[in-house]
């Protein structure tokens, strides 16, 4: 069942189409932001409002970066390894990262706070290294500046 | 020198407010437009010589021309600018949708008016959440001055516009694969023909231009071709957003006239080389593109002058390779990202993508083998353009073909010393 809050952004996104079945990618993103990620539950939801099948759905789901089909941490950090942030050194700010959270590429922490994921260019080259913390993006990093991040979020 | 696209933009790369945009002449293009006739408006822009600034060149009024117009044909029609900024090393879009949106709304409202499209998209990358946020409220400023919605400004014309912000694909930034997403499907390329201008979203005519290009159009109708034309050093019309990235000392980007030299981009605008490093090559406009030299300082960074040299304008945003850093590292996380953008669908990309990644990454961590470069060779044939279903895998062999004439020595010194020398 959706939220009022979740039923209430859908009804937005599907104005916006001229079928629903285009909006099925936006609305994963509105159920994402509430539950955190698509179950199998949330995405047959999706799937049947939309008139899709629950393969149909999925095939979509799987084929964008940001459509989470696990669970993940409270909070998700997208470390930018696209070729500016190479050669700025983000294998550095990626090392920091995985020694403080304790997690590689791909795992969740333990306590359930963190994931921590690739990006391929995140377009803000020209202040590389970048990565993006949920919604946040942070620029020129250094592992002075990783630190203070962190600790923004509880 | 003027900057039509980029003058409103605040030093701290804050954008106007409507009223603010309205007062330094903005919406007066739009004004101008509703007056003149769809067809009079493709035809100044073509008179313009505006080629599309998403990478491939291609003249914009003459895109638009392509478009069914009239009563009879298959409505609605639709424009979806094309905001899904994934090619590494760029960010122009971004600069323009953050700094000023209410540029990029009107040149989307005359664009769309251009070729009678009665919906548009603004196709923009999850990554990018300032530009949504901001786009967002320059379309919602919009629709309360009039300037979008029901009769224009009092015209008969009407439009809507709708943000649509995808879930991160590189593969959406092609533009079949951009209207498969819109229609809620895998952002998988398309069969071509048909193309997209004459049967694209839901089977309708579809214009995608890119953000810069839309971005153009209000400055070419308010003061004509002839003003777009001088703005440009070169045969091609308008200024060009070029940037730099890399181990510069300013890296950043700039508004300056279309065919500005490399040179001058990277010595005048970047400021050079960081302290103690030697430029050793560039990707003059993304992953996309192929490595250039020093030896290539003086080309001018237009599409004409930049396909003479085997590269490409791309997208004018330049990423440096400088001395101290290794070409082959890097042509390894180019080619691990185009193995990870691969849709899957054809054999060669799927299949010859990955393995270039592994003999790449091999080759890097000191594991390249005698013959690899053979093998590598062979797959810039076997991925060429005309072997592929798109244009993926073709691009991906651009940096690869080009780094194995320019810096073979270093791929041969990967695999004689089992090591990077750069480590």
């Amino acid at each position: 069942m959706f939220t009022e809050e979740e039923q209430k952004e859908i009804t937005v996104e599907l104005g916006k189409y001229p079928r629903k079945d285009a909006a099925g990618l936006e609305i994963l993103k509105i159920v994402q932001k509430h539950r955190g990620w698509i179950s199998d539950e949330s995405l047959s939801e999706v799937a049947r409002l939309i008139g899709q099948t629950s393969d149909e759905m999925d095939s979509v789901a799987t084929c964008y970066n940001h459509i989470f089909r696990k669970p993940v941490g409270k909070h998700v950090i997208f470390v930018c390894d696209g070729m500016a942030c190479w050669i700025k050194g983000y294998e550095n700010i990626l090392e920091y990262l995985s020694r403080r959270l304790g997690i590689t590429m791909g795992q969740t922490s333990a306590d359930g706070r963190w994931t921590l994921l690739p990006s391929s260019c995140l377009g803000v080259c020209e202040k590389a290294p970048v990565m993006i913390v949920d919604d946040d993006l942070y620029v020129e990093l250094d592992t002075a500046k990783i630190d203070e991040i962190l600790n923004r979020y509880k | 020198m003027e900057k039509p696209l980029t003058k409103n933009i605040k030093p701290d790369g804050g954008a106007l407010s409507l009223s603010e945009y309205e007062k330094r002449g903005g919406y007066e293009g739009l004004r101008k437009a509703l007056k003149m006739p769809p067809k009079e408006i493709q035809r100044i822009v073509t008179e313009a010589n505006l080629l599309g600034r998403g990478g491939a060149g291609f003249p914009t009024g003459k895109k638009w021309d392509f478009v069914p117009m009239g009563e009879d044909v298959r409505k609605p029609k639709y424009l979806a600018v094309n905001a899904d900024e994934m090619e590494p090393g760029s960010f122009k879009d971004r600069v323009l949708m953050e700094g000023d949106p209410n540029l990029v709304v009107e040149g989307a409202i005359i664009s769309a008016y251009a070729v009678e499209a009665e919906t548009a998209y603004i196709f923009i990358r999850w990554g990018y959440k300032l530009s949504t946020e901001r786009m967002g409220k320059a379309i919602a400023e919009a629709y309360k001055k009039g300037y979008l919605g029901r009769n224009i400004m009092g015209s008969p014309y009407s439009l809507d516009m709708f943000i649509h912000t995808s879930a991160g694909r590189y593969m959406c930034g092609e533009e079949s694969s951009l209207i498969n997403a819109l229609e809620g499907r895998r952002g998988v390329p398309r069969p071509k023909p048909p193309h997209s201008v004459t049967c694209g979203v839901w089977g309708r005519p579809t214009v995608v231009d890119n953000v810069e290009t839309v971005a153009n159009v209000p400055g070419i109708v308010t003061n004509g071709p002839e003003w777009f034309r001088k703005l440009s050093l070169t045969e091609e019309g308008g200024t060009k957003i070029y940037g730099a990235s890399g181990k510069v000392k300013r890296p950043g980007w700039w508004e300056l006239p279309m065919g500005t030299t490399i040179g001058e981009v990277i010595e005048d605008y970047a400021g050079g080389m960081s302290e103690g490093l030697k430029l050793k090559g560039l990707l003059p406009g993304g992953a996309s593109t192929s490595f250039l030299t020093d030896k290539h300082l003086d080309v001018k960074m237009d599409f004409a002058s930049m396909a003479k040299t085997g590269s490409g304008l791309g997208t004018g945003t330049i990423t440096i390779l400088d001395d101290k850093t290794c070409p082959v590292g890097l042509v390894d996380n180019l080619e691990k990202f185009f193995a990870r953008s691969s849709c899957g669908w054809c054999t060669p990309c799927r299949e010859g993508l990955p393995w270039v990644s592994k003999i790449m990454n091999a080759m890097e961590f000191g594991q390249g083998q005698e013959g690899d470069i053979e093998l590598l060779e062979e797959h810039t044939f076997l991925l060429e353009t005309g072997h592929t279903f798109c244009a993926l895998a073709p691009c991906a062999m651009n940096p690869l073909r080009s780094a194995l004439q320019y810096y073979r020595d270093d791929f041969r010194r990967h695999i004689s010393e089992h090591r990077c020398p750069w480590k």
